[in-house]
């Protein structure tokens, strides 16, 4: 996984990612400040909304608790 | 029953131009990745036959050498061969060590030949366990734009494949075709008329024609 590795734990990129979802934000948003390519923001974003980590709505992405808990 | 041939080459009907590019969700060295990730960019899928060989080793450091000009036009590259992602790993791992040359974009692990088979990467007559070295060109929209196949023994030429990407973007931008050769800056040519009426317009338009079927325009 490129997010979160077999140990659970988060990779860099994956921790950039949830910094920047303190506020909500689409993926196009997570990808301009982290500088992240888009694809692998989208695919980081769907690893992690699997884990619960994040969840989406309307576009936008969310830390949950358990994803506050893990930033 | 099994869709398998005798020889265990699934039997595939080629992508088509101009039709939606079959989606997949795949591993690669970037992870978990589909096609839809890349929606709104464009992006080059390319095949390379097997990690650890020559000319694959060329190739790769050759479109490591176009990415950062890939990235200006907003296209991403993703490779492909049935290779595990460990191999993958190791291979670029590999290149790095040996020529410092960082391979930037993800790899396909195409163990199972899913995406080979959906997209007819496979070519039983060159072999039947890799992959040809195929280009498939997909716009923002997911549409495949274009195809380019290279036999086992050929590495591909990275100036072309630039070139083709800024021809179909300026087609796209532009409502227009590129002649034999064409290269940016050239004359690009106005789409022929398609009536008689057009067509005596067309030769007075003060565009530079061969004739009222061919001619030509600066940008």
């Amino acid at each position: 996984m490129a997010c979160i590795s077999a140990d659970g734990t988060l990779t860099e990129s994956a921790r950039r990612m949830l910094e920047v979802l303190q506020n909500p934000a689409t993926p196009e948003d997570v990808a301009q400040a982290t500088g992240l390519p888009l694809f692998r923001v989208r695919s980081g974003l769907r690893e992690m909304a699997q884990a619960g980590l994040v969840e989406e709505k309307e576009g936008r992405y969310a830390l949950t608790e358990a994803g506050k808990q893990r930033r | 029953m099994s869709t398998e041939t005798m020889e265990g080459v699934k039997p595939v009907g080629l992508p088509r131009l101009n039709e939606p590019a079959p989606e997949f969700e795949a591993v690669t060295t970037h992870g978990v990745i589909r096609l839809s990730d890349y929606r709104g960019r464009w992006l080059i899928l390319f095949s390379h036959p097997a990690d650890f060989t020559p000319v694959c080793t060329t190739e790769f450091i050759a479109f490591a050498e176009i990415y950062p000009e890939l990235q200006k036009r907003g296209v991403d590259l993703l490779g492909l061969s049935i290779d595990s992602v460990y191999s993958h790993i190791a291979w670029i791992r590999n290149i790095k060590e040996k020529t410092g040359v960082e391979i930037p974009f993800p790899i396909i692990a195409d163990l199972n030949k899913e995406v080979a088979s959906l997209y007819g990467m496979i070519m039983p007559g060159e072999s039947k366990t890799e992959t040809s070295r195929c280009v498939f060109v997909i716009d923002p929209n997911g549409i495949l734009r274009a195809m380019i196949y290279y036999p086992l023994t050929t590495g591909r030429n990275m100036q072309e494949i630039l070139r083709l990407v800024d021809a179909l973007q300026t087609t796209d931008a532009h409502k227009v075709a590129t002649p034999a050769n064409w290269k940016p800056g050239d004359k690009v040519i106005v789409p022929p008329p398609t009536t008689l009426e057009m067509a005596e317009e067309r030769v007075h338009a003060g565009y530079e024609c061969i004739d009222w079927y061919l001619c030509k325009k600066e940008l």
